[in-house]
């Protein structure tokens, strides 16, 4: 059991989501950063469905009452334990009794916690992540309070291999780390680009031109109302070259609109199904992770590619996902053989 | 079935059956919903459908790793343009009418005096219209089991709320422009409030957790409040 001894900003359970339900108005949910949760999940041997803890910009304090094996990873929150730093993108092996203490994200916005076995929640269409405007899924719900104990699930064979090897090695703070880590997001990102790569949406030649131009040259701050259901961003304005009424069409993961204010809105997790406002652009699915982590008042760029082209950076970003996730095992496993650890 | 297909993003697309709300674009879509349900194909995910179309989640890896194309969007349409040239016939309208009743007006419409004046009507009188006709179901969207219901007379039309409500509360019957629906669950919202149901629209135990289904007739039918009260305890 993992008790929340002090909660962080907002604090929630967070899966792959849920599957097959927007054509019933729900939204799909699940982890912002994708790309984060799987990479936790990945580096102590947890099945792709298990959850995570999601942190937002403040981090909790959890005090463990059993021993477990987690990994951190998103935004660094500066974990430690008793004044030691805790090392992210890795195995960590945790001692009884011991207190994980995250503060703010200094880059980033989100990050999450993977724990062995993945963490127990309330399920809730098929999908333990927590639907915060519904108050279903998850924790009762909602976000993570003082006092909120947490249960994990059984453990999976990688996981105890994995922890077999550390717990016997670990420090005078009671924890222990592989000597390998994950690479960073870059790398799975193909490039490291500072801008979000976009592609145009289906309205895209309805803006005039001077709007599509400064959105794909100016600047776009996230606004400090921006959550998991979306961004919102605060530039210059982009209009419509005739107003027009857009029928109510699907919208999916990083779908930027633009209502009548001219601000455009990208649509995260908790986004509503279906959308009226005109489309401007598409996020490529291998930056939607950057996407989740931009923090209020941060400024980004956008910069547009083809659809062909997220395409192909997709295909190539899953495929480093699963080489990843291979070489985790095979490390794990020649590890054991070598007698390593 | 004339279609055309549109990258949503770039592991989903959007199938354009007709330009502009009618029934006749509706059925086309309940149509290929259908079937696509019938049929299921192995490489689609998730279908959600709405008012002028249908958008496809797919597998973008499995169709790479199957038919090694550069582009798997181009794989995708190209299955689903196959899928929709055999398709079989259209379905059959519903026939079946649900029933929903409404306490209209007093603390569970408090826009309905503002609908009425809008429109130079007596309360009573837009309770009248908006009970006397049949309205279908063209999707759900926006928040849980939310219908979208087509059909209303334009003679009780009224423009949304400035300002949004932060909370609408569950069951609420609401007007915005020339569509009325209501609010399965509490939510934000800016439809303008005449009156509210107790029966429950989002049933999250039952499958589907939606009690409207696109293509479903609505009449609304007008109850008091004891009426009300005695049905919600039901």
């Amino acid at each position: 059991m993992i008790e929340v001894t002090k909660p962080g900003l907002l604090t929630t359970i967070q899966d792959l989501g849920r599957r097959g339900y927007q054509k019933y108005g729900v939204s799909p949910g699940g982890a912002a950063d994708m790309l984060a949760h799987r990479l936790a999940n990945i580096a102590i041997g947890n099945v792709a469905d298990a959850a995570t803890l999601e942190m937002t910009l403040q981090g909790d304090e959890l005090s463990l009452q059993e021993a477990a094996l987690i990994s951190i990873t998103g935004a660094d929150m500066n974990p430690e334990i008793d004044g030691k730093p805790l090392p992210m993108w890795r195995p960590v092996y945790v001692e009884k009794g011991k207190k994980l203490l995250f503060r703010n994200a200094g880059q980033g916005l989100r990050t999450y916690v993977a724990i062995e076995g993945g963490i127990q929640g309330d399920l809730f269409l098929g999908s333990t992540s927590t639907y915060l405007s519904m108050e279903a899924g998850g924790y009762s719900g909602r976000a993570l309070k003082e006092g909120d104990m947490l249960q994990k699930n059984g453990r999976y064979s990688l996981n105890e291999e994995i922890s077999d090897r550390l717990k016997h090695q670990t420090n005078d703070q009671g924890f222990a780390y592989t000597p390998w880590r994950l690479p960073d997001p870059s790398f799975f990102q193909e490039e490291i680009v500072p801008e979000i790569r976009v592609f145009p949406g289906p309205h895209y030649q309805l803006f005039d031109a001077e709007s599509r131009q400064a959105f794909e040259r100016g600047a776009y701050q996230t606004g400090s109302k921006s959550d998991r259901m979306g961004i919102r961003f605060d530039g210059e304005k982009l209009t419509l070259r005739n107003q027009e009424e857009i029928i109510s069409e699907p919208v999916t993961f990083g779908t930027i609109q633009v209502p009548a204010n001219g601000q455009p809105i990208l649509l995260l997790a908790d986004r509503q199904t279906t959308g009226g406002y005109p489309k401007l652009a598409q996020v490529a699915s291998v930056d939607f992770s950057k996407v989740a982590q931009l923090r209020p008042g941060e400024e980004t760029k956008f910069r547009m590619i083809t659809h062909r082209e997220a395409e192909q950076l997709f295909l190539c970003f899953e495929d480093r996902i699963q080489q990843c996730a291979l070489a985790v095992r095979r490390k794990v496993r020649e590890e054991m053989k070598d007698g390593k650890y | 079935m004339e279609h055309t297909i549109a990258p949503l993003g770039d592991r989903s697309f959007f199938v354009t059956l007709g330009e502009e709300i009618s029934p006749e674009t509706h059925h086309l879509v309940r149509t290929l919903t259908e079937h696509l349900k019938r049929k299921d194909l192995h490489w689609i995910e998730e279908v959600v459908p709405s008012y002028t179309g249908v958008a496809v989640y797919y597998d973008a890896r499995a169709l790479h790793a199957e038919f090694s194309s550069a582009s798997p969007y181009e794989t995708a349409a190209a299955l689903f343009s196959e899928f929709v040239s055999g398709m079989g016939r259209e379905v059959k309208e519903k026939e079946k009418v649900v029933e929903i009743p409404v306490c209209y007006g007093g603390d569970f419409g408090p826009d309905l005096s503002g609908v009425a004046k809008k429109n130079g009507l007596k309360e009573k009188e837009v309770m009248e219209i908006h009970s006397s006709r049949e309205y279908l179901v063209y999707m759900l969207g926006f928040a849980p089991g939310f219908p979208f219901l087509g059909g209303m007379d334009e003679t009780i039309a009224t423009p949304r709320k400035a300002s949004p409500r932060l909370s609408v509360p569950e069951g609420s019957v609401g007007i915005a422009g020339s569509q009325t629906g209501v609010y399965p669950v509490e939510t934000p919202g800016g439809w303008m409030l005449i009156g509210r149901t107790p029966l429950s629209l989002f049933r999250p135990e039952e499958d589907p957790p939606a009690y409207l289904q696109p293509g479903d007739r609505v009449k609304f039918y007008p109850v008091s409040f004891e009426e009300y009260k005695r049905l919600e305890e039901e």
